[in-house]
């Protein structure tokens, strides 16, 4: 069979077949696939969650509040009806490849207990370091109202990653962010009580 | 006729190496070799996504109108590599999580137009698959060999696995962005010096 002609009509009602084809295609792959995706990130999410607050009897994921004025999600767990710790999901946009979020847990003592990155797209083996203990134990047993989270070169308590020191800064802000946002609540909750 | 498949898969692994021969797709190639399971990772999605667009062009080669072409090649080859970044997200997540920014990058790798415009489109079914697993298992080993190598010099570690220790000093230059150059240098200078290419 001979190749059909570039014929003006030709060449339309092909791209738009091929066109019409590949968007058909896409919808129903991200149709069918919508639902594990929102599963994987949500499962990535509560295990964070997990592994950084320990035991908890609630579900946080439907507790989840917001302080107001910020876009930082806070999930609180409970033990026995009381708040035992709260996990904080906060992000900042000025990583060396963009966004980093984070998942921070708070005892309510004010005592951290890690992180965890869920998102982020820093340069493989370098970047990606700020996830890796030798940085992030920095972080464990800090207190949110007393310690200061910048990096050691703008006056902080906290070694940048070598190498990858836009990284480190932009999940210092996250953490910062986090921090903020459990004074309020933590401070929110005491008025409650 | 069977010597010549046989042909048409080996040329990409070695004779035809689409990096250290051919020297397409460079951007990946630099980008993502900073570790030697990125560099696997990245090799074999765009092998899977090389052998779909060749067998799929190659199957409707006749029915697009040579003025066209390459708009047709390019959406075809972006819905595949839509599709599969959707299914890695749903059913691999780790996985994905791992190359998650790159798999959106095999669009504009140009080993793929290549081998869409100069082979899928002139061959039939059988042979354009051969021609997309040679080139693909070959661009997978220049990316896994320059992964290796970036590791080993420049993270002092080999698969994650760290054998310089925690106070070692790796070359740090080497998974930034100018050890990508130099590493890729010294690999096709050797590459050339076993093929006999260098004059």
């Amino acid at each position: 069979m001979k190749p059909i002609k570039s014929t003006l009509f030709n060449m339309i009602a092909v791209l738009m077949i091929i066109a019409i084809c590949s968007a058909a295609a896409i919808g129903y792959v991200y149709k069918i696939t919508k639902a594990p995706i929102d599963e994987a990130k949500n499962n990535n999410v509560l295990s964070a969650i997990k592994d950084l607050v320990g035991v908890f009897d609630n579900n946080p994921f439907e507790e989840k509040t917001a302080i107001s004025g910020s876009r930082v999600e806070l999930y609180p767990a409970r033990e026995d009806g009381a708040i035992k710790s709260v996990a904080i999901k906060a992000f900042n946009n000025e990583g060396f490849g963009g966004r980093i979020e984070l998942i921070i847990g708070i005892l309510m003592d004010g005592t951290i207990t890690g992180y965890k990155i869920i998102e982020q797209s820093e340069t493989p083996g370098l970047g990606t370091k700020v996830n890796e203990p030798k940085f992030s134990k920095q972080f464990v047993g800090k207190n949110a109202y007393t310690n200061n989270f910048d990096l050691k070169k703008d006056g902080g308590e906290i070694d940048a990653v070598t190498g990858a020191t836009i990284s480190s800064k932009a999940v210092v802000n996250a953490v910062k962010s986090a921090v903020a946002a459990y004074n309020k609540f933590a401070g929110a909750t005491q008025n409650e009580e | 006729m069977k010597n010549n498949s046989f042909d048409n898969f080996a040329k990409g692994i070695f004779r035809e190496n689409p990096v250290f021969v051919m020297m397409l797709g460079m951007c990946p190639t630099l980008g993502v070799t900073t570790s030697m399971e990125n560099g696997l990772g990245m090799g074999l999605a765009t092998m899977f996504v090389l052998i779909m667009s060749n067998l799929a062009i190659s199957l409707v080669k006749n029915w697009i109108p040579s003025m066209v072409r390459i708009p047709c090649y390019i959406v075809m080859i972006a819905s595949f590599v839509t599709v599969i970044n959707l299914l890695m997200a749903a059913y691999l997540p780790e996985l994905h999580a791992k190359l998650g920014i790159y798999i959106p990058l095999i669009v504009v790798n140009c080993i793929i137009l290549g081998r869409a415009e100069a082979f899928a489109s002139k061959n039939d079914l059988w042979q354009s698959f051969l021609d997309a697993l040679g080139m693909g298992i070959g661009f997978t080993l220049a990316l896994t060999l320059l992964g290796a190598v970036r590791e080993i010099l420049g993270a002092g570690s080999i698969l994650g696995w760290n054998f310089i220790g925690e106070n070692g000093y790796p070359v740090l230059l080497f998974i930034m962005p100018p050890g990508a150059f130099l590493a890729l240098a010294a690999l096709i200078m050797g590459f050339n010096k076993i093929s006999g290419a260098s004059k």
